[in-house]
């Protein structure tokens, strides 16, 4: 209940923004950071609470927005039902991933490769193919209606992707208080016990990468709504990928507000060192692979657990709800804590 | 349609450059199959040997096959020093750890020779750049040829490093039981920052060879990354016959599936091999049962 209160809050907040700012800058950065957040939501419900770390998570990031721009291109559909079918393609191709992978027991870092290598070859093939215009990419028309889901204010994109932030969020709520996220979260920690239990966990990774995958389809499809534009570098490049897995990790994995606090804050620490450094090319992404190092080796729970921690520290009091796991527990191999 | 002189150059052409291969795959296997760690950072560090080889031409010029026994040593200090003071924190046999630690440092690599050395593609021009020889009815590139043999001679000499020195010993003692290795007092940490050091050295090494009819730019690893992957699951993980075999396969099929299906799409079938081994036959093309 405290988790549906907190998201109301939440929603109520970012909702009312765009009334009360008109700043294109700011209302910019909250569309960029709820845009981070849905990706990092989606990464953390496979890698966090299902603890299968995917390093392509641009397979499903690509097709989504291909989907999305060639269902209206090609065959002239409404930008909300291009929506639907962009999801629905994301969640076939995450069933596609998923069953490869799972069915033969692929696990840890060999998971990880995998899906880096099914996004590659997503990548090659979009450039061979003519129907996602190969190398040169696809361009959307402009329509700046509410049918055709482009906004001229940046209000639109904002309540566009608080819904689905919205979503997610209680998509992982779900997780974490149901069944299903209690299967996952055994399959996590010890998948050997979990099967003696009588879970299958194939099943349950399969559930929990559909779900990964259609978040990041539906990520994919509201990329190519803001920008109007597609090519095979940007949906199966690695950019993705890394945008998500690092801001899930940086705010803190398997944690319902984790994606939220990484997404943002990265987004703020980018910004202000284009504010100081000005527009190098890279200066960005060599800020995100230093927090990344820093994060997995100095505080491999994330952002919301060092916040906890000094929050206990100074009220002494200790928070022990909170389902995060440090990456080091996840890795323990079965036994060890038998 | 089937012109023999075409498929005898692509043939040969993909055994040279699957020699170079088989030693940036022989890197990455040792550091696997000593430490338990994929290094995700192999081709980044591969990047930075090439522009280490090509800010030696290009600054003191120093020809880029002179330039190996500073090359050698300086990716040595840089693999003996990242897994000292930094790789070794995240712990062993945690990968995924691991996997994200080096993911982060590649990123960190790539963007960094963004900003020093911009996204142009530069290339080595030397007196030998264009010069060719002819084997048989094909004619083969002299760097290419000398690439060929250095690759196999620098891995002859790594794999007699590793079977008739006490290091190599001590190398395979760790690599096969740590406990056992620590009991007869070899130090597992030395161990692990030398191997990731001559792991490395082999990327020095390689880029010497490959520079000068190749070219370097910030993401150039990225291509070599799945290319070692494959080579490296196909030959074993952890076996260095496996991988040099492996290396020239891959380059062999490499060469060939560009020559029938165009550039692009011959990549595909690297990634097809490198999933289809990692599901079907994770102990590679010679081992036994897992």
């Amino acid at each position: 209940m405290k988790d549906i209160k907190l998201i109301v809050l939440f929603v109520a907040l970012t909702a009312s923004l765009p009334l009360i700012t008109s700043s294109g800058v700011m209302l910019n950065f909250v569309v960029m950071a709820l845009y981070a957040t849905l990706l990092a939501q989606s990464w953390n419900i496979l890698g966090g609470y299902s603890g299968q770390f995917s390093f392509g998570n641009a397979v499903f990031f690509g097709t989504g927005a291909y989907v999305q721009a060639i269902a209206q291109m090609q065959f002239g559909a409404n930008a909300w039902v291009a929506l639907l079918f962009c999801i629905a393609a994301s969640a076939l191709v995450g069933l596609f991933v998923g069953s490869v992978s799972f069915r033969y027991g692929l696990k840890g870092s060999y998971f990880a490769l995998v899906t880096l290598a099914m996004a590659e070859i997503f990548r090659i093939l979009s450039l061979s193919v003519s129907f996602t215009g190969a190398g040169v990419g696809l361009m959307l028309p402009l329509n700046n209606t509410f049918l055709g889901m482009q906004f001229v204010q940046k209000s639109g994109y904002v309540w566009l992707l608080l819904g689905l932030v919205t979503c997610a969020l209680l998509l992982t709520t779900y997780i974490k208080h149901s069944k299903l996220g209690a299967y996952m979260q055994a399959v996590r920690d010890n998948e050997d016990a979990g099967r003696a239990l009588g879970i299958n966990p194939f099943k349950v990774k399969l559930v929990a990468i559909l779900l990964c995958a259609s978040l990041m389809g539906a990520g994919g499809g509201v990329y190519v709504q803001l920008f109007q534009y597609i090519d095979p570098g940007i949906a199966y490049g690695p950019q993705s990928s890394v945008e998500a897995l690092v801001a899930a990790i940086v705010g803190g994995i398997g944690t319902l507000w984790g994606p939220v606090v990484g997404a943002t804050a990265l987004l703020l620490m980018s910004e202000l060192t284009r504010n100081l450094f000005g527009q190098i090319p890279g200066i960005n992404m060599v800020i995100y692979g230093f927090v990344l190092v820093f994060i997995v080796l100095f505080a491999p729970s994330g952002l919301t657990e060092l916040g906890v921690s000094i929050r206990s520290l100074v009220f002494k009091k200790t928070i022990s709800n909170s389902t995060s796991v440090p990456l080091d527990d996840l890795d323990s191999k079965p036994g060890e804590k038998l | 349609m089937f012109d023999s002189t075409i498929f005898l150059a692509s043939l040969l052409n993909g055994i040279t450059m699957g020699a170079v291969y088989a030693l940036i795959a022989l890197g990455l296997t040792l550091v696997y199959g000593v430490l338990h760690i994929i290094n995700f950072a192999h081709g980044a560090c591969l990047m930075i040997a090439l522009y280490g080889v090509y800010a030696l031409w290009a600054i003191l010029g120093i020809d880029p096959y002179a330039a190996l026994p500073v090359m050698v040593l300086m990716m040595f200090a840089l693999g003996y020093l990242l897994q000292r003071y930094i790789i070794n924190r995240a712990g062993h046999s945690k990968d995924e750890r691991v996997l994200l630690l080096t993911l982060g440092l590649s990123i960190v690599f790539e963007n960094l020779a963004l900003i020093w050395f911009h996204s142009d593609t530069r290339t080595v021009e030397t007196a030998y750049s264009l010069q060719t020889l002819s084997i048989g009815p094909v004619m083969l590139s002299l760097p290419k040829f000398y690439a060929f043999w250095g690759a196999l001679g620098v891995s002859a000499l790594m794999l007699s490093i590793m079977r008739w020195t006490d290091l190599g010993r001590a190398i395979r003692a760790v690599a096969k039981e740590r406990t056992g290795a620590k009991l007869m007092g070899i130090d597992v940490e030395q161990v692990y920052a030398l191997s990731f050091g001559i792991g490395l050295a082999c990327l020095g090494a390689a880029a010497c060879f490959l520079l000068p009819a190749y070219y370097v730019n910030p993401t150039v690893g990225n291509g070599f990354i799945f290319v070692s992957f494959t080579i490296v699951v196909l030959g074993g993980m952890g076996s260095f016959l496996g991988a040099l075999l492996g290396g020239i396969l891959i380059g062999v099929v490499e060469s060939l599936g560009g020559l029938y299906l165009g550039e692009s799409l011959g990549q595909v079938g690297i990634f097809i091999i490198f999933i289809f081994f990692l599901i079907f036959r994770p102990q590679g093309m010679f081992g036994g049962k897992p």
